[in-house]
């Protein structure tokens, strides 16, 4: 029990993204991830055990490392990657339940129904419009806002990004001023530098993403408004198309989904 | 045999969930599973080599840390999440049950073997019950376990062999204190959750039943 289920569920979700929503999760699983529980993990995996204080006494380096560090850099950015991860699940959780109402319409026998058998529907890809393109503007809105706050609180907690060599403590039982040294602070420092970059990134794709799906929401609505008279069959083909050109592009990626699909 | 287990289980329970109990699961996978996991379990790791006490007796250390420790936190908390999921085992079991007396009979006895009504509904409302009243159980077993919710940097241990009275500390404490209002936080979360779910799923049926007795005196 690991990331592998995450990566499980959101696998599922990215079969209804955008292009740039996509990238996103590539970025998140590889860079962020990946690189937390490959490399980030062991570089921090000896922290306390190697953080030595230049005392004898007994209980100082417990109360130094635990005054310099209140919440360590990897389990912060763990909790930043299951916050920032959670609001797709909104997403996941929509599209259940349109599907579930699709099953349902399909069982009652409907005739607007379109779908020849249940299989269809499970593979079926939503767009994102209506309530869905709500859900997944807010989704994107709530990601940007965990990972802002987390990568503040990080800077706030940390005094900047460096991690220095030396800290030096009075905090009681210590006696008078005491020199305490951490472990590995260059690779420290790289690793949080390179967090902070992935994370900045993810931001900027965020963002990126929330202007498109803006400006096709607007794009969409002026289109209506003006375009009121247009046949409908020359629009279907025009969307037929472009599903199909999305189906190709998601069958390249995993796309099962535990429970949240029933 | 690992957290997986729970994962599947709490996979194939929200199958025969209300949209109320979907969340619960999620929440239950992300905020606490997935926490627990990713990062709370390694903050409990070393606790015992890293509790320190400001004297050389041998012994002194093991019998403070006993004294202070009965339970780890962090055994409580993954015992409170197998508590916690267990109980939603009773919906699989009893699906399971129709689903075999249907196939026993060979022929159609109920409409929809997963849809919650009748004898099912009284299943998962007494489901939903254990559930929270495991959750409030833990939260004040956690309370009078450890006098609160905090987690002191330094402990005053005067336990034999430990002569007079001894300074010992603990282990990260500020990060265990955070980590431990996240439990309680999402704890709370479920409760809530369940609560809500209980009080709609009995309002949702009364109103059933009530609209058929009014249809059935109408006509």
């Amino acid at each position: 029990m690991d990331w592998g289920a995450l990566h499980t569920i959101l696998g599922g979700v990215n079969k209804h993204s955008t292009s740039i929503g996509k990238i996103w999760l590539t970025v998140l699983f590889i860079f962020r991830i990946m690189i937390l529980v490959v490399a980030a993990e062991r570089v921090w995996g000896d922290e306390q055990d190697d953080f030595v204080c230049n005392t004898l006494q007994p209980g100082c380096k417990n109360v130094c490392y635990d005054h310099f560090f209140p919440i360590s850099h990897i389990r912060l950015w763990a909790l930043q990657l299951i916050f920032v991860s959670t609001p797709a699940l909104l997403v996941a959780m929509h599209v259940a339940y349109r599907r579930h109402e699709k099953k349902r319409q399909f069982r009652k026998g409907d005739q607007k129904c379109e779908f020849k058998d249940i299989e269809e529907i499970r593979k079926q890809r939503f767009r994102i419009e209506g309530s869905l393109w709500w859900t997944y503007t807010s989704s994107i809105f709530f990601r940007l806002i965990f990972e802002a706050v987390f990568m503040y609180a990080f800077y706030f907690m940390y005094d900047g990004f460096r991690m220095p060599r030396l800290m030096k403590c009075n905090a009681w039982p210590c006696p008078n001023t005491v020199d305490c040294f951490v472990s590995r602070p260059t690779e420290k420092t790289v690793f949080t530098i390179f967090m902070i970059a992935v994370s900045s990134i993810c931001i900027l794709l965020n963002v990126a993403e929330l202007c498109y799906l803006l400006t096709k929401f607007f794009l969409r609505r002026s289109k209506k408004a003006g375009n009121s008279k247009q046949q409908p069959n020359h629009e279907n083909k025009e969307e037929t198309k472009q599903n199909e050109m999305n189906e190709l592009i998601s069958d390249s990626c995993q796309n099962t989904v535990i429970g949240f699909s029933s | 045999m690992s957290w997986v287990f729970l994962r599947d289980l709490l996979s194939g329970v929200n199958k025969y969930s209300t949209g109320i109990g979907r969340i619960w699961v999620a929440v239950v996978f992300m905020f606490r599973l997935l926490v627990y996991v990713a990062a709370a379990e390694n903050i409990w790791k070393h606790e015992h080599d890293e509790f320190e006490c400001n004297i050389k007796q041998p012994g002194c250390e093991n019998v403070c840390f006993d004294h202070f420790f009965p339970v780890s936190h962090i055994r409580l908390w993954a015992l409170q999440l197998i508590m916690v999921s267990t109980p939603s085992l009773l919906v699989v079991f009893h699906v399971a049950y129709r689903e075999n007396r249907e196939r026993h009979h060979n022929q159609k006895l109920y409409k929809n073997p997963g849809k919650i009504d009748g004898g099912l509904l009284c299943t998962y409302l007494i489901s939903l019950i254990l559930k929270t009243g495991l959750e409030i159980g833990f939260l004040v077993l956690f309370y009078k376990l450890y006098n609160g919710f905090k987690i002191p940097r330094l402990v005053k241990c005067d336990i034999k062999p430990c002569p007079n009275t001894v300074d010992c500390y603990i282990s990260k404490p500020t990060e265990k204190m955070i980590f431990l209002y996240f439990l309680v936080a999402t704890s709370c979360l479920c409760i809530v959750l369940n609560l809500s779910e209980l009080s709609y799923l009995i309002f949702k049926y009364s109103m059933k039943c009530y609209l058929k007795r009014h249809m059935k005196k109408q006509q």
